[in-house]
């Protein structure tokens, strides 16, 4: 077995618009449980999990709820659901299967952390999830799953749906927090960290939707037990959304220390139209490009060091022969000019830079020149951004120049050859 | 304390201190653009981007506090290479045309850009040109050479609490206008400049107007006056390359000679007179029962204020006609009746530390024969220094000449008006002794003096403590407004300046105007109060030989007719 079906457990075997379902399959069980728990047990439970934000940045989830339980007054708690990165749709599924796992996941943070407040930020696209949730919070009111005095305890927890307006940005964290706000979707300077001064100026802990929807499956076998499953680097399961020219697209669970190749291969089924694989795509348009030579590598954070990167969100997108890199990384760049938020110099005036000099590689006109000047872009955003967008956003030009070097050098080859450049 | 390590030297700082701030410990200097000192930091241009030793990229000096043990380097290759390319890529999107840039020699990228080296862009120009917003008679907005800092926004947004500017669209088409697209003259802008003083480039600037000055001087037919407001002495120093701002006013009013000017006056013989005019009128309205408190007139950016977001206070402003505007229709009635000429062949230029003034100027009804304006044109203090550039004046060796008569005989009182609370320190000198019958024993009202936001004191008239309050700023402005209107205001007396600082820090200052400029030009313009032979403006001899001669006594039927205005609502 490849996949582990954890957090996909109850997909396709419940309604998702019915709460009874739910609840006749183990569903808000460790919200019963939790409510029995002193706070602090639950948030010790889950930084013996070792699990990490399942958004991208991998930051320790217990290690930040920590830090949030700490401060006082007014919190909040957000739920990431602005699910913008290309090749990714987790969220989306997440959401639509099994929402009350959602809604449950944010129980359980809130309840130890002190948090009275929660807000679900849905990416603007996701018209059916959006109906989804709001459905889900409805029943879920209905049965004092939320609201005041949840199951007779003085704990009292109620969440609003907020819906995005097409910004990719607003999935980093501040530009979703300024948008949760009524502002444009903007990031703002760091520190002070959401969990010190977040929405409203108050205390906020945000994560993404998938990192919730563990958060009732740790404490169901605790923080130890799920500690075992996965890698020596990464624990848990992954949801990996796979994408491209293969066979079996999808939505897949499976452990860390899985390698690509296996999701690939065994659940994708292998690259399709007997296309031969040139490369794949890790995380989305802000990730890795690799080689074949490279597919027997983990999935999880440790391996994509050697990148200076993060995992990402667990997409994988597959890229056959007949694609040209450079049409690829075009692609992906126009994405990040039309998603910079414009606040900092390097992402607002470096994309368009960086669109110009990709487009000369497309064309045949590209000259060495080019090539360093490329290069020296986009490390300079990679490095002086001051948000994840343009930290992450050269990524697949970066890997590339390491990986596909021989691709860069025979376009400039051949645009001098095709006497497109002077001189 | 904290130990950190900077390019190898040792410094220990103050927790949460700025890498930016412990290098400066060390003399060592970060390149800036964005930052500005009293300002947020929003680190937005990233130039000053420092390398860290086990930190991931490279991170901003001006918003990464230091920690215990970090080893910084300010200068490393990569460092140098970011901000070198940081640079190229802000100047690919310039309209960078330096030689006929207002800005050239004075901005801040085009000095960043030389001291980084950058003799040629790797970087194609992507600019793509907007329409300039010249629509107004105090500021221009050339959007093709703003480099998006993010400084004018914040001034505007909370030091004036005004959101004229902010950040429109996204990405490469992120822009800094007012909302909609609308000019700054559709919007509640009350011209006060402050946006124009911090810009590091030449995308907010005064509209120049020294070209027509300059025709009008060698126009043999025209008789050229120009008036000096109090805060200009105390700054101009600055423009021409003085360490200090202060000038002494015999080498300004010969310099001023020196481009050809008939007459040098002095602004502060009106503040004298307004003195007088706005304490009559104070004292007459609380013997009356009159609208209290009363609000001062002299600042145009605050009557812009209030006309556009405030008429319910309209009553509370007084009623006098700003200094410069006293002088404009002094000299185009008084004095030219006594000299036998023409109104409309005297040409009177201001030379204010404001862009609003210019915009006062060109109200239809600061006009005494309805066609000619009172005040015909406004220079800015950079405006003036332009203009002493461009004659290549010798300050060190120019001669003292004294102001001309007979307005040019002032007092300390008047001075003060260029600082925060300066105008109530006058008042106050004046209306307790006129109300008191006796002797002030102490002319300094500390009370009222420095720079915090808003001041308050008190005052025995005839025998009743009086309270009085002072603001600079249109955030603090907002709040005594905002009590008055609620009814809840304790004071008889208010006065409000919409710069920080009061004219000192206005918005046609020299460059770098910070709070520590500030306070330089405040302690300066003591100086000037306290070495006047009168500190009292009803005790100037000038003043009392006018209204003998012509006004009669203040508030008289003429001094109404001439000194005095009304207000519109233009809500």
């Amino acid at each position: 077995m490849i996949q582990r079906k954890e957090l996909t457990q109850r997909f396709g075997i419940i309604d998702p618009l019915s709460i009874t379902d739910y609840l006749k399959n183990q569903g808000y069980q460790m919200l019963h449980q939790v409510l029995e728990m002193k706070p602090e047990d639950i948030i010790e439970e889950i930084t013996l999990s070792k699990i990490t934000g399942r958004g991208g940045a991998n930051f320790p989830t217990g290690k930040k709820m920590k830090g949030f339980a700490s401060e006082t007054g007014q919190k909040y708690v957000i739920c990431n659901a602005d699910e913008g990165e290309p090749g990714n749709f987790k969220d989306r599924y997440l959401m639509e299967n099994d929402p009350h796992q959602v809604i449950e996941g944010m129980l359980i943070s809130a309840y130890a952390t002190g948090a009275t407040k929660g807000f679900i930020y849905i990416r603007g696209e996701y018209q059916k999830s959006i109906r989804i949730m709001k459905h889900t919070i409805e029943e879920a009111k209905k049965l004092n799953f939320l609201g005041t005095d949840i199951f007779g305890t003085d704990f009292c927890f109620d969440i609003e749906i907020r819906r995005g307006a097409g910004a990719y940005v607003c999935g980093e964290e501040f530009a979703l927090i300024e948008s949760i706000e009524g502002k444009p979707g903007r990031t703002r300077v760091k520190p002070p960290y959401p969990s010190e001064v977040g929405v409203f100026g108050r205390p906020t802990l945000i994560n993404n939707v998938e990192t919730f929807c563990n958060l009732p499956f740790i404490l169901k076998i605790g923080g130890a037990e799920y500690n075992k499953i996965g890698s020596s680097f990464a624990t848990g399961t992954k949801l990996i959304s796979l994408s491209g020219s293969v066979k079996n697209k999808g939505l897949y669970e499976v452990p860390f220390g899985t390698t690509i190749r296996k999701v690939i291969e065994k659940l994708g089924n292998g690259v399709k139209d007997n296309k031969t694989l040139k490369m794949v795509q890790l995380g989305g348009a802000c990730g890795v490009i690799i080689p074949p030579r490279l597919l027997d590598m983990d999935i999880d954070n440790e391996a994509f060091e050697i990148f200076d990167t993060k995992m990402g969100a667990g997409a994988i997108i597959v890229i056959d022969d007949s694609k040209d890199l450079f049409d690829i990384i075009l692609r992906n760049m126009e994405f990040f000019q039309h998603e910079s938020c414009g606040k900092c110099t390097p992402c607002r005036e470096g994309h368009i830079q960086i669109v110009n000099l990709i487009k000369k590689f497309v064309n045949y006109e590209a000259t060495i020149k080019d090539y360093q000047s490329l290069e020296s872009l986009a490390k300079v955003i990679h490095e002086t951004t001051l948000c994840g967008l343009g930290q992450a956003s050269p990524t697949s030009i970066l890997s590339t120049m390491e990986y596909f070097k021989a691709d860069y050098t025979n376009r400039i080859k051949e645009s001098y050859e095709r006497g497109n450049i002077s001189g | 304390m904290v130990n950190v390590i900077i390019n190898g030297r040792d410094v220990a700082v103050e927790e949460n201190t700025s890498i930016l701030e412990a290098a400066q410990k060390l003399n060592i200097n970060v390149p800036t653009l964005c930052h500005y000192p009293d300002l947020h930091i929003n680190s937005e241009c990233r130039i000053c981007v420092v390398e860290i030793e086990g930190y991931r990229g490279l991170k901003t000096s001006c918003s990464t506090p230091v920690r215990e043990g970090m080893n910084i380097k300010t200068n490393s290759p990569k460092v140098l290479n970011a901000r070198k390319t940081i640079t190229e890529l802000i100047l690919s999107n310039h309209d960078a045309k330096c030689t006929s840039c207002v800005r050239n020699m004075s901005c801040e990228l085009q000095s960043l850009a030389n001291n980084l080296g950058i003799d040629e862009n790797r970087f194609e120009n992507v600019l793509h040109k907007v329409e300039i917003d010249d629509h107004n008679p105090s500021l221009v907005r050339n959007a093709n050479r703003c480099i998006k800092c993010g400084r004018c926004v914040d001034i505007c947004k909370s030091v004036q609490s005004m959101h004229v500017l902010d950040s429109m669209g996204r990405g490469h088409d992120m822009e800094i206008r007012p909302a909609f697209g609308k000019y700054l003259s559709d919007e509640f802008c009350t011209f006060c400049g402050q946006c124009a003083n911090v810009c590091p480039v030449g995308a907010i600037v005064e509209k120049d107007n020294t070209d027509v000055v300059w025709q009008k001087l060698h126009d043999p037919n025209v008789h050229v006056m120009v008036q000096i407001a109090p805060a200009v002495r105390v700054s101009i120093g600055e423009e021409i390359g003085l360490s200090t701002g202060l000038i002494s006013n015999g080498k300004l009013v010969s310099a001023m000679k020196h481009l050809g000017f008939n007459n040098v006056y002095d602004t502060n013989f009106t503040a004298d007179l307004t003195i007088l005019e706005e304490g009559t009128e104070l004292i007459s309205r609380i013997k009356n029962g009159g609208v209290l408190p009363l609000m001062t007139s002299c600042c145009p950016g605050w009557i812009n204020l209030a006309e556009q977001e405030y008429p319910e206070v309209l009553p509370n402003i007084s009623s006098c006609k700003s200094p410069q505007q006293m002088f404009g229709t002094l000299a185009k009635t008084y004095f030219a009746n006594k000299t036998g000429r023409d109104p409309k062949d005297i040409y009177v230029v201001s030379v204010m530390p404001c862009t609003a003034k210019k915009y006062e100027a060109a109200r239809d009804e600061m006009s005494a024969d309805g066609k000619h304006p009172d005040v015909d044109i406004v220079l800015t203090t950079r405006e003036l220094g332009k203009m002493f550039r461009q004659m290549g004046i010798d300050f060190d060796h120019i001669q003292d000449v004294e102001f001309d008569n007979p307005f040019g005989i002032t007092t300390g009182a008047a001075a003060l008006f260029g600082a925060t609370g300066g105008v109530t320190e006058a008042a106050l000198r004046t209306v307790y002794e006129v109300v008191n019958n006796e002797p002030l024993d102490n002319l300094d009202f500390h009370d009222v003096r420095g720079l915090e936001g808003i001041k308050e004191a008190d005052v025995n008239l005839g025998g009743t403590m009086v309270k009085v309050a002072v603001s600079h700023s249109l955030s603090n402005a907002r709040t005594l407004i905002e009590e008055v209107i609620a009814g809840k205001s304790p004071y008889a007396f208010i006065e409000i300046m919409a710069c920080p600082g009061g004219c000192i820090g206005g918005g046609g200052q020299p460059y770098g105007t910070t709070n520590d400029v500030r306070l330089e030009r405040i302690a300066s313009t003591y100086t000037i109060d306290g070495a006047m032979v009168y500190r009292k403006s009803h005790e100037n001899p000038a003043i009392k030989a006018l209204y003998k001669e012509y006004l009669k006594e203040p508030n008289s039927k003429r001094a109404h007719q001439l000194l005095h205005t009304e207000y519109f609502s233009r809500n």
